[in-house]
């Protein structure tokens, strides 16, 4: 792979995919579409800043705080901007919440929405069109690749993204926490306990 | 993923299951895509529809569509949204890639690659 960052002669050489990103960030730039400070910052975000942890802090509150998680459940998009978390396409958040007999999992059979101010990016199953096709037609098998195998008496909710419309799963809270802080219990919660791909 | 960097990039973003991007221009390309949505170039609408498009093509071309390759999908998307806005042209995207290709050739090894006459 590392040929495609540089090849061995004395230029340097950026691959198809590289050069078409260069050249398309460079002529946005030259017509002040994009700032270059605005774009770093922007990436720098999603790649250090976000990742799952917004979505681990609605969580732990959600579990903490009843009068928080009815919020949650009325609007979640505004209870979730209370944490300062939103903006961009995930504002119109709907929080789907586990239980002893139902279970949620979230795909997104079109082009793989998610909830990035809350879970940062996906991962590459999420993307893939195995989860996508499949999750929605037997959601019990898939779930048990992942190793979360549901009893027979326990409903399974898919529910498929839109572009208007994200979901973030609110797992359960494991049993023997009740002594925990909000801040260890959001130590626990996982990005895939909140597709649903885990249980915690 | 293993521990090891499978790029060779260190600094690279991942969390506990991986990396989030597998090389930086997919973040770049990620970026610009919310950079100009929040400029209101496009809605986000109809950028997850020129996306699901793109997808919904490289399935009927073979393409395995396992996760591997969506950002090169992201980017084939993202240029034709620019297109289809007028933002800029094929043209222009094709000449200004050249320049980029001219100028890293031209750049030796860990020498910032900039474009001449800018």
């Amino acid at each position: 792979m590392s040929d495609d960052h540089h090849s061995h002669d004395e230029g340097s050489h950026f691959s198809d995919v590289e050069l078409r990103v260069r050249a398309l960030e460079s002529l946005l730039v030259d017509k002040g579409l994009v700032k270059p400070e605005t774009l770093d910052k922007l990436v720098d975000t999603y790649e250090t800043k976000l990742g799952p942890r917004n979505g681990a802090r609605v969580v732990a509150r959600a579990w903490t705080d009843p009068a928080y998680l009815q919020r949650l459940r009325d609007d979640a998009s505004a209870a979730i901007a209370e944490l300062g978390y939103g903006g961009m396409q995930g504002e119109h958040m709907v929080v789907v919440e586990n239980a002893a007999q139902v279970h949620n999992v979230v795909v997104c059979t079109l082009c793989s929405c998610y909830p990035w101010p809350l879970l940062g990016l996906p991962p590459v199953w999420y993307k893939s069109n195995a989860y996508r096709s499949r999750v929605v037609i037997d959601p019990r098998s898939v779930l048990k690749e992942f190793g979360v195998a549901l009893g027979d008496n326990v409903e399974v909710r898919v529910w498929d993204s839109t572009s208007e419309v994200r979901y973030l799963v609110l797992p359960e809270r494991p049993a023997g926490t009740q002594d925990m802080t909000e801040d260890e219990l959001a130590e626990l919660v996982t990005r895939d306990s909140m597709i649903g791909t885990a249980k915690l | 993923m293993t521990a090891e960097d499978p790029l060779g990039l260190p600094g690279l973003p991942r969390d506990a299951e991986g990396p989030v991007f597998r090389a930086p221009w997919e973040a770049q390309a990620f970026g610009m895509t919310l950079t100009l949505f929040d400029g209101g170039c496009f809605s986000w609408k109809e950028w997850t529809q020129t996306l699901g498009a793109e997808i919904a093509m490289a399935r009927e071309r073979g393409d395995a569509d396992d996760g591997s390759r969506y950002y090169e999908y992201w980017l084939a998307a993202l240029e034709k949204l620019a297109v289809a806005k007028g933002l800029t042209t094929r043209g222009e995207m094709l000449a200004r890639k050249d320049e980029w290709d001219r100028a890293a050739r031209a750049t030796p090894h860990g020498k910032p690659i900039v474009l001449p006459g800018r």
